[in-house]
């Protein structure tokens, strides 16, 4: 079963993990990624993150995303946790985790998952830093990680 | 109408989070959209200057500037996507 949450809550990537594992015990890997915040970006240290999203749209993105995903591979169960709101430094930012029969699928699947996630869900994130606040600028590497998967 | 919506850093600049606006026929696609909110001129011209990456949205799905716009439309600009 696949599952988007789009939260401000932490979450509990163990817990996320056990239940998706648990669903089929024809599941023989689960592969998980899990994005943090850092403390420096471009050479700044970063105190706090504040991620923005566009709520409707957000969840509808993920999901074009998920299934996508599902074409492509046997899947069997996704979860995507993305947070928003304040963040510090060491807080979990995203997690994707997801299930298949075997490790191939899922490890294929789940860098997919996270460099469309990248490229297509409208969130965005603005650091604080000791100079004052600034928005995060798209990466050209998170472009070309996403046209990877092109076909 | 057409409700606008407007996303971090283009929120900021124009100083709007959303707006509606009555929709008319010469609003055809988002280039006329662009056309008419450049022309308040100020931060609007700015954001909206040809050299500016701006992205769409039409209902809630990516589009581009050729998309095109209907009564009732929620169209929103914001800039390249940074989660993650």
């Amino acid at each position: 079963m696949n599952k988007i949450s789009v939260q401000s809550e932490p979450f509990d990537l163990a817990a996320i993990q056990d239940a998706l594992r648990c669903e089929s015990p024809a599941i023989g890997a689960v592969v998980t990624f899990l994005g943090q915040m850092r403390d420096i970006n471009e050479g700044e240290a970063v105190t706090t993150l504040t991620l923005e999203h566009y709520p409707g749209m957000t969840e509808k993105a993920l999901q074009a995303i998920l299934d996508e995903a599902d074409q492509r591979w046997d899947l069997m169960g996704i979860q995507v946790v993305h947070r928003v709101g304040p963040l510090k430094p060491l807080d979990p930012i995203v997690l994707v985790a997801v299930a298949s029969a075997h490790r191939g699928e899922a490890f294929q699947a789940c860098e997919f998952i996270i460099d469309y996630l990248k490229t297509r869900a409208p969130f965005w994130k603005k650091e604080q830093t000791p100079e004052g606040e600034r928005w995060v600028d798209a990466r050209v590497a998170d472009d070309r990680a996403e046209q990877r998967w092109r076909r | 109408m057409i409700n606008l919506l407007y996303f971090a850093r283009l929120r900021e600049e124009l100083d709007c989070a959303d707006e509606a606006l009555e929709y008319t026929p010469e609003l055809g696609t988002v280039a006329d959209l662009v056309a008419v909110l450049r022309a308040r001129g100020g931060s609007w011209s700015e954001v909206f200057d040809e050299g500016e990456t701006v992205m769409v949205a039409v209902n809630q799905e990516m589009g581009g500037i050729d998309s095109p716009l209907a009564d009732g439309d929620e169209v929103a600009f914001f800039p390249p996507v940074t989660g993650g």
